[in-house]
């Protein structure tokens, strides 16, 4: 997302690294400035009218002046976007019209879930994802490879709802091999005190091992269809990075010398291709929380997607954008996050 | 000589037999990836069903037979696909929607596509301010995840098919603008470009005539790789109660609608399911073969 490529080199070696994390920097903040535009510029097309939501269709014409005036709808459009900055900056979303709350406690509340979701997601995808790439790449051509690229393929044109609604179908309402729709049982929903909100930390943490079990039985098959999702990505991704590190020099040379080929590929390809991954593994983290969205509709899962969801279907135009601007904020921070790691990680990047 | 022969010499008489025999090199090359072939099979059939839906569907897409005896039926040879809650013939449905489908990934990219090339073109053609401008705001709509741009757009803009269709436009054109640039950036320094631009003609007229045209295969392969995000987004919204409206046949909406009952009538909201899968799969496998034979890099 950001010109890594065009360092300067008039500086000397640190102080160009630092010149380079000052401009990421600075761009995330510009682009941060934009998101902010963004969704208000949403809020202000919304056909709802905004004093109606707070004051109800029956309030007299005196009360929506007044709110009018308080809303500050009758200020030009510039003061009005520098006041929504002033209210973000200081950590204020607005209040949601249907659970009577602060947005940011909502969001607060509901994010451990989401959060707990795509990291054991993002860890299947990554933990299959790049020996299935691998793989393909030592194979280029051959059958198994041409089965990475189709099981990569199904994983990028499956609806990740549909596939849901299957899984619970079999796996939960036939087989009954894991548990159904939710984060827990609700017998053991009061057993865990939330220290964290994540539920799988919580209850190893308190040693509660039967709500453990539970809640992993409850998270497993959700976590593995958004961990398919992000398994398309990673290994298709991981086949070209390696195809490329598998036909340079350095290679050949290890070859020569007589290094063992599981060796060759497994520590001298692969721990140069991690570089990129680093960044693949961010990006697609990033990803899943577009897949949480509705794969926690389908799953009951009280995550920001169900949230999200839930306030769109009620026209709660507040925590819709409000929701909106975090999922941006988050995104952008894995994108700043990929983009230091990859200057930091890459030796080539951070000399130039 | 046969045809053949004459599209593949090694010395083309004119340039017209010179273009038409790398077309069918490139075509070759194509035939060639079985699932490509595949993809493309697929995508034809996608078109012709929705060009010939009310011919092909066996019953109405919206008014269903009779709610007493008719109602859910399981798959038989009367209903291929079963019958929904509305007691309608979900065969006839999923056939009727591939032309909401279609629509939608046509109009998606006749809209996103222009506006794409003209952001990206113009940015790498003038540099400087306008292109720190114009990809500063292409950086910030590719900051939000697609669909979540798309929910918020839809949002304001009302649930429907036209809002959602605008609203997956917005969200796609981004990739096109970034892809357009770096093709500009390379094309701007060629000599022929200076040529023109010595011969007085406008910069408009220079990016329109002379820099899109250069652009356009890669940002076609790209659009084509999209189509399957595309319609999988469309397909999401439509399952949120966003995109189209009920009672239209729309595969998303006809998979929430089945949502209800998967438990024991299971093939009310898996067979709208599978047909988004096999489309979305064939327009996958027509973008990689696409690219894989208009790639130069991609060349082995």
């Amino acid at each position: 997302m950001t010109d890594t490529a065009s360092g300067e080199g008039r500086h000397g070696a640190l102080p160009a690294l630092l010149w380079k994390i000052v401009k990421i920097l600075a761009s995330v903040a510009l682009t941060f400035l934009g998101l902010l535009l963004v969704t208000f510029l949403i809020g202000r097309v919304v056909p709802v009218d905004p004093v109606l939501a707070v004051v109800g269709d029956r309030a007299s014409q005196s009360v929506y002046d007044r709110v009018f005036i308080e809303l500050g709808l009758d200020k030009p459009l510039y003061e009005q976007f520098w006041i929504y900055l002033q209210k973000i900056l200081s950590g204020d979303l607005g209040t949601s019209f249907l659970t009577k709350k602060p947005i940011v406690e909502d969001i607060a509340r509901v994010f451990p879930a989401t959060l707990e979701l795509a990291t054991v997601a993002i860890l299947i995808g990554t933990i299959f994802g790049i020996p299935l790439g691998v793989l393909a790449a030592v194979r280029q051509g051959k059958l198994s490879d041409q089965i990475v690229r189709v099981v990569g393929l199904i994983g990028y044109s499956a609806p990740i709802f549909w596939l849901g609604l299957l899984g619970l179908l079999i796996f939960y309402a036939r087989l009954h091999w894991v548990a159904g729709p939710g984060r827990i049982d609700i017998s053991y929903e009061y057993s865990i005190t939330p220290r964290t909100g994540l539920m799988l930390w919580d209850s190893a943490m308190q040693g509660q091992w039967d709500a453990f079990r539970n809640a992993f039985s409850h998270i497993i098959l959700p976590a593995a269809l958004l961990g398919y999702y992000s398994l398309a990505y990673i290994s298709r991704m991981t086949r070209s990075f390696m195809l490329a590190e598998l036909a340079q020099e350095y290679i050949i040379t290890a070859r020569v010398k007589g290094v063992a080929e599981w060796r060759i590929i497994w520590v001298h390809a692969l721990r140069n291709a991690a570089v990129p991954l680093v960044t693949v593994v961010a990006l697609s983290y990033a990803g899943l929380l577009e897949g949480s969205v509705l794969t926690e509709t389908v799953f009951a899962w009280p995550g920001l997607g169900q949230y999200l969801t839930n306030s769109l279907q009620n026209a709660d135009m507040n925590a819709v954008l409000g929701g909106t601007l975090v999922i941006g904020a988050i995104f952008v921070g894995l994108n700043l996050l990929s983009d230091l790691l990859y200057t930091l990680l890459d030796p080539r990047v951070r000399r130039r | 000589m046969s045809t053949r022969e004459w599209l593949l010499t090694e010395q083309p008489a004119s340039r017209r037999q010179a273009r038409l025999g790398q077309t069918y090199r490139t075509w070759l090359a194509f035939t060639h990836n079985r699932l490509a072939m595949v993809g493309l099979g697929i995508v034809l059939v996608l078109v012709v069903v929705a060009v010939l839906a009310p011919w092909l569907a066996p019953y109405d897409p919206i008014v269903g037979g009779s709610l007493r005896t008719e109602r859910l039926l399981a798959p038989s040879w009367q209903h291929l696909m079963g019958t929904d809650d509305q007691a309608r013939d979900i065969l006839s449905r999923i056939i009727h929607g591939s032309r909401i489908t279609l629509l939608v990934v046509a109009l998606v990219a006749v809209i996103a596509t222009p506006i794409g090339l003209l952001v990206g073109t113009t940015a790498g053609y003038y540099g400087g301010w306008v292109d720190t401008v114009l990809m500063r705001i292409t950086d910030i709509f590719l900051a939000f995840p697609r669909l979540i741009l798309a929910l918020a757009f839809v949002a304001a803009l009302g649930p429907g098919i036209e809002n959602a269709i605008i609203a997956i436009a917005i969200t796609s054109w981004p990739p096109y603008a970034r892809l357009a640039r770096a093709e500009t950036l390379t094309i701007r320094t060629a000599d022929h470009i200076d040529a023109i631009r010595l011969q007085g003609a406008h910069s408009a007229r220079i990016i329109w005539g002379h820099v899109v045209p250069l652009c356009l295969s890669s940002v076609i392969v790209r659009v084509t790789l999209d189509m399957a995000g595309i319609i999988l987004t469309a397909a999401g919204l439509g399952f949120l109660g966003l995109g189209a409206q009920p009672p239209q046949p729309e595969w998303g909406a006809m998979i929430a609608g089945g949502r209800r009952f998967i438990l024991d009538h299971w093939w009310v909201a898996t067979m709208p399911g599978l047909a988004i899968f096999v489309v979305s799969l064939g327009f996958n496998f027509l973008g990689d073969g696409l690219r894989d034979v208009l790639d130069p890099k991609a060349h082995k």
